[in-house]
């Protein structure tokens, strides 16, 4: 699942099921036409059922990108796979989103 | 991620590590003294089943190995002084890891309470052990943890805080792991994440920091290629090996550094060192993660410039050792490491894991091969063209060959499985509160794995037989002037295109006026009867016999020796017993080399071909007025010696009337003779045999079929079985029947 919402104060992506090696490529493809939206970026992740390396790579990537462009990216919903994935890899605070069950705050961060 | 095939080749792996474990453990509580060698062999038994494990997240055989493990890493270090109680806490856990990997093997993922309260009871008593050992010995196993610190600076009841004064040594209390995995883990099927879980099975991640250095831009990104790299602090009591093996898997290609808790400074520079475009940031992660302060690092960095400028050529490992600062103890343990690396990958060269299934492919098409030559033979002389004659002849000899290499292939020494009844011996002498001892011989002969396999259980029936009925209680034997251990003796060897197993003892012998009677009692014989020796042995093998005056679990349950001699009839073997009141027996179990292919020799009645296995053949010889036995009509006069034989005409009702001059084949087996009359000796023959169905099973005298080069079916004649039939009297066929 992708699922694109362009609002008119962000974009909004909803990530779901599996982002794992199996679907990494097309999952890459489908992040690579959001990464330059000029817009805010949001990652909803509320759905994500699997995640594993080449899953929190692409995240990372993402981040790394988005920075680089000096745009602002946040990630949100972490659903319970991700929170125990990111707590695994100390990636709460790589990310800086906070995490909560809603919309996230914060927008534009340094780092 | 699949790890369906990955986790077939752990189990089978792991199964052979048990087994090699169990031999070692065995040979343990046989010499009764501690042998370093074998100690740490069956420590890197446990030790791999236990890492392996991890990396699939096994945690009930992880948890469980940990516990083996770490009272065996005792009795390396002598902490722990082996004895009979624990070599043999050992194999039952062995067992119980064994029990743990075979429910996996059949996919078994239901919680089984039973083996979970044997698990948890083992556990307790190898806690037990530990806590003994360590509670004595307490601060060294701290500093055996530690690792770090060399032996003049351990001052018991010194503090921490007090002995970082000694030199550079850094705060931190914790190991510090650097991470780098190579690009291409995710490509073969391994998922970084599973080696960080592990990692937590035998300690705990304090801080961890996920670096993204590496990741290209998005659009050079590849997403199968890994970039990931990890600083962890990481706490935990494990030695420096168990967490180095965490990543064993990944170990050649990686970057790893793995820093023990309290280090001096050096082994921080060292990684600064060996990651030179990042150690900026490099430096941030460790204080990030806690395992430098910033005082400490910008120490180091001072060290590193300095080091630098003293000495540019020299490489930091250099400077390390010259500085006194690696640890023998852990340069030992790399060595060490590198050379058991180097003595898997040679030992994998020498060996190929083949899947049987993929070997009786083989074998089956070779054994078409074998008749379409013979068709092909038989034409090309047929045709009268010598050149094809020819040539076809050279071809049948490869494919000869070719066959033969086939088979081999199929070889297995026959040792394996007599090593797995040490086991057996240890645990019924226990039960039956008997001393033997098991000695092997000929474990190097070779034979067909397929009959390998289906042999091990009569054996089974065989040995247990015999330490239950054959070897008696220390007291008697010392009553009778024998040593008070009982003595079993498995021995195996090659005769005449058969292989010969023989089960013996130096027990009791058979009783055979106990055997007589009870046959009598059970209807077996008449009470008038007259019997050798020989034939009332042949009772026990009659079908609902048994000796045992009590019924024990083991045997004399009355249902082992006829089942025996069904199993090896099965195999086209036999089995024979001697035995001497006082002195012992011998069970000899005769089996063919191998089930699918043999030499024939190939003969004709009238119209219909037989074929007879050529290893059996002796000679052949006419049958005239000049050797026949008068009054006697089925012996003949072979050089002076009575040759029982037997006419395939009247055997198998064929119809024809006998030539003037018949052909005998004169054929041996289990050391006696029979001659097989026939009336045309046609030759030499490669045989694939085919088995009969099911409804020809108790057919007498035929073993098999085969399909001729000519297309027509040729019966493979049983040559034991015919013997028998021809010598035995009547009532040892009665014994023999089932």
């Amino acid at each position: 699942m992708f699922k694109v919402d362009k609002l008119k104060s962000k974009c909004r992506v909803h990530i779901g099921d599996e982002m794992t090696i199996y679907d990494a490529a097309e999952l890459k493809e489908k992040l690579m036409g959001v990464l330059e939206d000029s817009r805010p970026l949001e990652l909803g992740l509320s759905r994500v059922t699997e995640l594993d390396s080449s899953g929190v790579q692409l995240l990372m990537l993402v981040k790394k990108e988005r920075e680089k462009q000096n745009r602002s990216l946040s990630l949100s919903n972490h659903s319970d796979e991700v929170l125990s994935i990111f707590e695994l890899l100390g990636l709460a605070t790589h990310f800086k989103d906070p995490i909560v069950m809603q919309k996230a705050a914060g927008e534009n961060y340094e780092s | 991620m699949n790890l369906e095939p990955a986790l077939q080749t752990y189990i089978a792996e792991s199964l052979e590590q048990l087994e090699e474990m169990e031999r070692v453990l065995l040979e343990l509580e046989d010499d009764g003294e501690q042998s370093q060698d074998k100690l740490d062999e069956i420590f890197r038994a446990a030790h791999t089943i236990k890492g392996s494990a991890g990396l699939f997240g096994l945690d009930d055989i992880v948890e469980f190995t940990h516990g083996v493990e770490s009272l065996l890493d005792l009795m390396r270090e002598g902490k722990v002084k082996s004895s009979e109680d624990i070599i043999s806490l050992l194999i039952s856990s062995r067992d119980h890891i064994n029990a743990l990997v075979e429910k996996l093997a059949a996919g078994d993922e239901e919680e089984n309470e039973s083996l979970k309260s044997e698990g948890n009871t083992l556990s307790k008593r190898l806690q037990h052990f530990i806590d003994e050992a360590l509670g004595k010995d307490e601060v060294s196993g701290e500093e055996d943890a530690a690792g770090s610190l060399v032996e003049a600076e351990v001052i018991p009841g010194v503090s921490p805080v007090e002995r970082m004064e000694h030199g550079e040594a850094v705060e931190n209390e914790n190991w510090h792991i650097s991470l780098r995995f190579p690009p291409d883990v995710l490509r073969e099927g391994m998922d970084p994440l599973s080696f960080l879980y592990y990692l937590e099975t035998i300690g705990t991640i304090n801080h961890i920091v996920t670096l993204d250095e590496a990741l290209p831009s998005a659009n050079e990104m590849d997403v199968e290629t890994c970039y990931l790299g990890f600083e962890i602090n990481f706490k935990s009591d494990a030695d420096k090996e168990t967490i180095e093996d965490v990543f064993e898997f990944v170990r050649d290609e990686s970057f790893i550094r793995i820093i023990p808790p309290r280090s001096r400074i050096a082994f921080y520079l060292e990684l600064l060192d060996a990651l030179p475009d990042t150690e900026m940031r490099l430096g941030d992660m460790l204080q990030m993660c806690g395992s430098l302060t910033s005082a400490e690092l910008e120490r180091a960095l001072a060290m590193q410039k300095t080091m630098r400028e003293k000495s540019v050529d020299l490489p930091l490992g250099n400077i390390i050792v010259e500085a006194g600062m690696t640890e023998t103890p852990v340069l030992n343990a790399a060595i060490a490491k590198q050379s058991k690396v180097r003595e898997n990958t040679f030992r994998e060269k020498q060996s190929v894991r083949v899947d049987a299934e993929k070997l009786d492919e083989l074998i089956n098409l070779v054994g078409e091969l074998v008749i379409a030559g013979a068709g092909t033979a038989l034409n090309a002389g047929a045709s009268g063209n010598t050149v094809l004659t020819e040539s076809v002849s050279s071809l049948n000899g490869l494919v000869e060959q070719v066959r033969d290499s086939a088979l081999r292939l199929r070889m297995v020494q026959v040792g394996a499985t007599f090593t797995r009844f040490r086991r057996v011996v240890r645990d019924v002498s226990l039960e039956l509160g008997k001393d033997i001892d098991l000695i092997i011989t000929g474990a190097e002969t070779e034979l067909d794995k397929t009959v390998i396999e289906k042999i091990a259980d009569p054996l089974m029936h065989l040995v247990r037989n015999s330490m239950d009925h054959g070897i008696e209680p220390s007291d008697l034997r010392l009553a009778q002037g024998k040593s008070s251990t009982g003595m079993l003796k498995l021995n195996a060897y090659h005769d005449s295109g058969s292989v010969v197993i023989e089960v013996s003892d130096d027990g009791a012998g058979l009783n055979k006026e106990k055997i007589k009677q009870k046959a009598i009692e059970k209807g077996i014989i008449e009470e008038d009867q007259v019997l050798d020796d020989q034939d009332i042995y042949n009772l026990i093998f009659a079908a609902g016999f048994s000796t045992a005056d009590s019924v024990s679990n083991l045997s004399g349950r009355g249902v082992g020796m006829d089942v025996v001699k069904s199993n090896i009839a099965a195999l086209r073997g036999t089995v024979e017993l001697e035995s001497t009141p006082g002195k012992g027996s011998k069970f000899s179990i005769r089996l063919p080399l191998t089930l699918a292919i043999i030499d024939g020799f190939q003969v004709a009645v009238n119209e219909a071909s037989f074929v007879i296995p050529l290893d059996m053949v002796l000679e052949c010889v006419e049958l005239d007025e000049f050797n026949e036995v008068a009054n006697k009509p089925n012996y003949m006069n072979l050089r002076g010696e009575v040759l029982p034989f037997i006419r395939l005409r009247n055997l198998f009702s064929l119809s024809g009337q006998p030539l003037r001059r018949e052909n005998v084949v004169v054929v041996q087996y289990g050391g006696k003779k029979a001659g097989l009359v026939v009336d045309d000796l046609i030759g030499e023959f490669q045989t694939v045999i085919k088995p009969l169905g099911e409804i020809f099973n108790h057919l007498q005298g035929v073993g098999g079929s085969t399909i001729l080069g000519s297309g027509e079916v040729a019966l493979i004649l049983d040559v034991p079985g015919l013997i028998q039939q021809m010598s035995a009297p009547d009532i040892s066929r009665t014994a023999t029947a089932a």
